[in-house]
């Protein structure tokens, strides 16, 4: 519908709206948070959805004690490996359609305890994660920053064709391969559907270049 | 303090064989070793005499010491003993196991000391030293079907290099080492 007609019959208080609009708006409106933390981002997780920075503003005010009821997953902290199989499975548990927050350094990346023997190097080599959040840990703020960008995610999703959100998709997948405790690492150490490694030797050879100029 | 301690373990718990282990650093904090297979003996000896009454153990650790010319190399436990009724410590405890593989038991001090008790599963856990007459030896951080001891000096740690950002120094050299070994 032309955008200049819509305007000028609103204006006449007559509304028009489509279904995939109605739908989005729903949607992006009640994402339920699960009530799960792992580490210190958990804290700032926790202050995120109390009085001062109230998530409850965007929609997400009840934070749902069972995966079964929750909308979103926020991994806040460390995965350690002996946790990540866990994680894997509250999220497989979650009802369609769900999404993953990477909440800080160690949730996307490992952060400071990277090369740590016990640390998973990013929750992304098992889940697909919507959204990354920098910091160490983040500020409520970059929180709910992430949690508006994942707003106009959803609010970009159509319902038919490409862009469409994963539950609407018979074809792709909503569970998840639980990795199983091995004798040296995880089994599979990632996830090779969902977890997408582009040109690892040019990004190091970048990095040498970095330490370089420093 | 150490000296008086070794002479009075001397002659209350024959065959203990303690030893002054100098510490050259700055804190200058000396330990005594004592034979393993007396340990147990003297624990209790340092937590019940009347002058000593180490009734605390703060804190129980490990190191790996790796095979040189002389040594067949050999893992440490490390006691860290205070007294609070007579408020003084620390005294420093060490037990060595035989070697790194085979022969690495050593006693527990869990009867003697409770609060050992999570820290020597640590140590099992880390560095692998299989402590006799613990009540409880089993795996507290790693997974029970985990089979390496990440702390030793020796661990291999399995190559997850394959996505590394912002690699430097070390860990650019793996990286790039993982990468030469991927198939194209």
């Amino acid at each position: 519908m032309d955008q200049k007609l819509r305007i000028e019959l609103s204006k006449q208080g007559i509304v028009t709206t489509t279904l995939q609009e109605l739908y989005n708006w729903g949607r992006k409106n009640s994402v339920w948070p699960m009530t799960f933390g792992l580490a210190c981002c958990a804290i700032e997780m926790i202050a995120t959805s109390m009085a001062r920075y109230d998530l409850a503003r965007f929609g997400a005010e009840v934070f749902r004690a069972s995966p079964r009821q929750a909308d979103l997953i926020i991994v806040s902290g460390t995965v350690t490996k002996k946790m990540a199989p866990q994680v894997v499975r509250l999220y497989n548990q979650m009802a369609e359609p769900k999404y993953v927050i990477a909440m800080g350094a160690c949730a996307i990346s490992g952060g400071p305890f990277k090369q740590g023997y016990n640390v998973l190097k990013g929750i992304d080599r098992y889940i697909p994660v919507d959204v990354h959040i920098p910091g160490c840990p983040p500020r409520p703020e970059a929180l709910i920053d992430a949690f508006m960008t994942l707003q106009k995610k959803i609010d970009q999703q159509t319902l038919t064709g490409e862009g469409r959100p994963r539950h609407l998709d018979p074809e792709s997948p909503s569970e998840f391969v639980v990795p199983r405790f091995g004798a040296h690492d995880l089994e599979p150490p990632n996830n090779p559907e969902v977890f997408h490694i582009l040109n690892n030797l040019d990004s190091c050879e970048a990095g040498e270049v970095d330490a370089g100029g420093d | 303090m150490l000296e008086e301690i070794k002479a009075r373990l001397e002659t209350s718990v024959p065959g203990c064989h303690p030893e002054i282990i100098l510490n050259g650093s700055p804190s200058g904090q000396h330990s005594l070793q004592i034979d393993s297979a007396h340990a147990v003996e003297a624990a209790m000896f340092l937590r019940d005499d009347a002058e000593l009454r180490l009734d605390y153990c703060s804190n129980v650790t490990g190191v790996d010491w790796l095979e040189t010319d002389t040594s067949p190399g050999y893992l440490e436990a490390v006691y860290h003993l205070y007294s609070m009724e007579r408020k003084h410590g620390p005294v420093v405890l060490r037990l060595r196991t035989e070697n790194r593989t085979d022969r690495a038991h050593l006693p527990s001090l869990t009867p003697v000391w409770r609060s050992a008790e999570f820290q020597e599963r640590e140590i099992f856990d880390l560095y692998g030293i299989i402590f006799d007459g613990h009540p409880d030896l089993r795996r507290i951080l790693m997974w029970d079907e985990f089979e390496d001891h990440p702390m030793r000096r020796d661990y291999v740690e399995p190559d997850d290099y394959e996505y590394e950002p912002t690699a430097h120094d070390e860990v650019l050299s793996k990286a790039k080492q993982h990468a030469a070994q991927q198939p194209d």
